[in-house]
């Protein structure tokens, strides 16, 4: 067993884990964090793109033990208390999800992009989000609220 | 919009926040003290005898709870119709494709399940294969199923008109042999379930199910319980696209039985990869298709000879194959057609339904043909479609085809009209052809489908809409939103016909021991039928209260209309009350009733012949034009997609923001299964189980999309909606086959059109010698 510390959405957590546990298992079970999604486990998906130390990574490819000592921001933690980010507003108004299941890690990627580059090009985006998958939007209305969401955050 | 204070405005989604919060839970979400975890063994044959299973050394191993084999389900099998109930939960005594289940275990956590299975010992005794469709039926073939004769698991043969005298006197007729390729719905959320068997003898479950009523009933029979005594609960779903997600798996019974034996919640989560080995994929079909055409490039005849593959069980396949011949009657004028269809079982994992149903597979092979045709007798794309195309019926008029599928409306030639005039096929003959290596083209392409699809048996579709004394209202119905919008949809049908707002209204998800039953989400149904049962059980529930408002002003309820939250007299808007306090009247000085409205859909139930091929898959027909401009790299040839321009007959759209997202979503499935998407098989064994391998569009892979809105208010819809989401799954591959034969002056007959077979068609390509 691993001693590890983590700071998730601000909050301290000290755990003892399975050292083969990967910081995605450890969000979902040991925390209860469930809005960070499984989709593939090998890191193709984005489905459980959190953002550690300000990176956009695939938790299903660290290992908890990795991510010791490390700032966790996952999409639990994004609003401000019942006020919503502004790309959380913009995904709402302009239809940038589906059934959900991919928005956490899109929402995140999103939000590394817009801190890194807080005027992209619709061609930025498109590579800022190229490495979560959407099956139901075809990315058209991902795009969309993601520029706007830009626009609102200047 | 006009006329509507909801209905057509772009509203958000009424579960957006929880999405965007992290705080929707889907299935693999759900925990309970207690709770064991279930894994599966697979079998590493595609077709093999089971001969023993020995489950001592995994049953011993610390930490299991529970093991189960095919036997304990006491020789049950299931099937979409009472003839083809040929699936067990767990193989039995033969294994029919690879990985199939053999045998499940329940461990108090993951790794000792999956460690568990590793310890059951099965002796297999492997059997010939057979994995090609056509060579599965041919006398002699390996039997996938012993009773089966040649290995036939569907066969129709329908001749409507005259199709040999009407080839006799075509000016053209064409043969060509098309093929598709195995596509896979490709959600991110992969199947799971938490199931808890009480020990009082009910059952309930939380399930990633699209169609939650078809496990309700699955395991009802499966467990020999009453319906009232099974609930499956519908959490948010992570996607659906037909086919897993509406069948039963080993997983949802094994978890069942498993919490049944230990008395434990249990959990099953599948991987991606169990997934994507295993999931009931699309049918690959070759499609043998012959057309004749008079001078004028005028459709004469066709007939459409199709070889499904269906892999190892029937699931719902003949649904698949019906949906293959049913629909190429549509989107043109058709006079004579045969169709010789059959679903051939083979040791490939199991093939059934996704979006675009049956139909993408003979709409690809006619619309190339037709091209073809058209640059054989120099008639342009566009002309050779507005020939052939319905019209619009005349209002009150109906359209038939030959084997009476009928329709009130139909948007076509406006489409074709509209995706003409934009300029990306209006440019196509000026546009820069070539730049570098990168040779561009334009194409363009037809589809219908059905909305609103009804299956034999599966017609109940009901609402109940109730008012709380506060005013808000709960919106109850068996109907699921796996993404789609559904949710969202029925939400302002009922806020449209109460005359409130969407935020005062609260759809109950899908819960068996509460909600109505349903058929689930499938055949572009849900907005139209539990659509119409919503717009019933609101009028009900408004035409209660407007009695209730009678009452106290002493006029008759036909005096009085309620909008924007107010009840009021019609003749005289000052005296209003507001609907809060309407409803509170209702509910403390009324009759002492419970104001509720029920209603159920009550269109389309007329029976269609799924043997014959006479009669309608659905109540109405969306139809759709596009084209797609694509650059083709012809050293490599790579393509790139850049645009697609889609006008949709979706008869109205009553939420623009999700009937959009539905077309633009659907397009690029289109385009993946197009271009990349293919299972690679070896003898049974898929090569590409995982997302690295199996490649399906990224944000950097699509077109910019332009959607055009073609509005035909069709009269059996609520508002006038019809289907929009299937029909540019049906559209897009055939507009980019076009484009990149535009591009290259070579035909693609094979799907996906990769690089590889690309720069093979350009090497082989008459006089282009490289």
């Amino acid at each position: 067993m691993k001693e590890i510390k983590l700071t998730v959405n601000g909050k301290l957590h000290e755990l003892t884990i399975k050292p083969w546990r990967t910081l995605l298992e450890v969000i979902r079970d040991e925390l209860g964090l469930t809005g960070t999604k499984e989709g593939c486990g090998i890191g193709e998906c984005g489905a459980c793109t959190v953002i550690m130390n300000g990176n956009a990574v695939n938790s299903c490819l660290v290992l908890a033990a990795e991510a010791n000592g490390k700032e966790i921001l996952t999409i639990e933690g994004l609003a401000d208390g019942d006020k919503l980010h502004p790309i959380q507003e913009a995904f709402i108004n302009h239809g940038g999800m589906q059934c959900g299941f991919c928005t956490s890690g899109m929402i995140l990627s999103a939000k590394v992009l817009l801190e890194r580059n807080p005027n992209p090009t619709e061609e930025e985006i498109r590579k800022g989000i190229s490495g979560n998958f959407c099956r139901c939007t075809g990315y058209t209305k991902v795009i969309e609220s993601i520029k706007e969401a830009s626009k609102n955050l200047q | 919009m006009e006329g509507y204070s909801v209905i057509g405005e772009r509203l958000p989604r009424v579960d957006a926040k929880e999405k965007v919060t992290g705080g929707a839970k889907y299935a693999a979400d759900y925990s309970l003290p207690g709770m064991l975890w279930c894994k599966l063994l697979r079998s590493p044959y595609a077709h093999a005898r089971i001969l023993s299973i020995d489950t001592s050394r995994a049953e011993k191993l610390r930490g299991v709870r529970g093991v189960v084999t095919g036997k304990d389900f006491g020789g049950w099998t299931w099937g979409w119709m009472l003839t083809t109930r040929d699936e067990p939960p767990l193989a039995v005594d033969k294994v029919r494709y690879l990985a199939e289940a053999v045998a499940g275990v329940a461990a108090i956590d993951e790794d000792i399940a999956e460690e568990a299975t590793e310890l059951i010992k099965v002796d297999y005794e492997e059997l010939p294969g057979v994995f090609d469709p056509e060579e599965a039926m041919k006398e002699g073939a390996p039997k996938v199923h012993d009773y089966v004769k040649n290995n036939i698991s569907a066969e129709y043969h329908w001749n409507f008109g005259d199709v040999e005298k009407a080839f006799a006197q075509s000016y053209i007729v064409r043969e060509d042999k098309f093929r598709t390729s195995r596509a896979t719905k490709g959600y991110l959320e992969p199947p799971a379930i938490l199931a808890c068997y009480d020990p009082a003898g009910y059952i309930t479950v939380w399930a990633a199910k699209q169609s939650p009523y078809f496990l309700y009933r699955h395991l009802a029979a499966c467990f020999k319980l009453p319906l009232s005594k099974v609930r499956i609960v519908q959490p948010f779903i992570g996607g659906g696209f037909g086919g897993t997600k509406n069948d039963s798996l080993a997983g949802d019974f094994c978890s069942v039985l498993l919490s049944k034996m230990t008395g434990k919640p249990v959990k099953y989560v599948e991987s991606q990869e169990e997934e994507l080995m295993t999931s009931r994929r699309r049918h690959n079909m070759i499609v043998y298709s012959k057309m004749g055409v008079n001078k004028d490039g005028t459709l004469t005849a066709i007939h459409h000879r199709v070889i499904a593959d269906g892999g190892g069980y029937t699931a719902i396949g003949p649904m698949s194959l019906y949906l293959a011949g049913i629909a190429t009657t549509l989107p043109y004028k058709l006079p004579n057609f045969k169709y010789d269809g059959y679903r051939a079982f083979t040791n490939n994992p199991i093939q059934a339904a996704m979006r675009g149903h049956g139909i993408t597979h003979t709409r690809f092979a006619a619309e190339i043909q037709m091209d073809m045709i058209a640059e054989e007798l120099r008639i342009d794309p566009v002309e050779i479609r507005m020939r052939n195309a319905i019209e619009k019926p005349k209002p009150g008029t109906i359209y038939e085809t030959i084997n009476k599928v009928t329709l009130k409306t139909c948007g076509l030639k406006e489409a074709i009209q509209e995706v003409s005039e934009d300029p990306i096929w209006r440019d196509r003959d000026k546009m820069s052809k070539k730049e570098g290596d990168v040779s561009w083209g334009v194409g363009l392409s037809c589809a219908p489908y059905l909305g609103g699809a009804r299956l034999l048996g599966h017609q109940s579709c009901a609402a109940t809409v109730r008012i709380c004394e506060d005013g808000t209202v709960n919106l109850i119905t068996g109907a699921t939103d796996c993404g789609q919008g559904s949710d969202t949809v029925l939400c302002m049908i009922a806020a449209e016909e109460l005359g409130i707002n969407v935020k005062d209204i609260e759809l109950k998800r899908v819960d068996t021991a509460y909600t109505p039953v349903d058929p689930g989400s499938w055949g572009s149904r849900v907005t139209l039928l539990a659509g119409q049962a919503t717009q019933i059980a609101a009028r009900e529930a408004k035409k209660k209260l407007l009695e209730v408002a009678a009452k106290e002003w002493q006029v008759k309820p036909e005096e009085i209309e309620i909008r924007g939250g107010k009840a009021f007299i019609k003749s005289d808007p000052g005296r209003s009350i507001p609907f809060e306090r309407l409803a509170r009247m209702a509910c403390y000085s009324g009759t002492g009733a419970v104001i509720l409205g029920t209603g159920y859909s009550g269109y389309g139930l007329e029976p269609s012949g799924l043997t014959s091929g006479f009669g309608n898959p659905g109540i109405s027909y969306s139809f759709t034009a596009q084209s797609a401009k694509v650059g083709v790299d012809l050293e490599t040839g790579k393509i790139i997609v850049t645009d697609f321009t889609i006008a949709s007959d979706c008869g109205r759209l009553l939420n623009p923001i999700t009937a959009e997202g539905q077309i633009e979503g659907a397009s690029i499935q289109g385009l993946g299964q197009t271009i990349y998407e293919d299972f690679i098989m070896d003898r049974g064994k898929t090569l590409n189980p995982t997302f690295l391998d199996y490649k399906m569009p990224f944000s950097m892979d699509v077109p910019n999309i332009k959607l055009i809105d073609i509005v035909t208010d069709d009269p059996d819809g609520p508002f006038g909606a019809k289907e929009a989401s299937e029909g540019s799954i049906v559209s897009a591959p055939p507009a980019i086959v076009s484009a990149i034969h535009h591009a290259t002056g070579v035909w693609m007959k094979e799907l996906p059109v990769t690089p590889e077979r690309i720069w093979r068609a350009l090497k082989e390509k008459p006089g282009d010698k490289k």
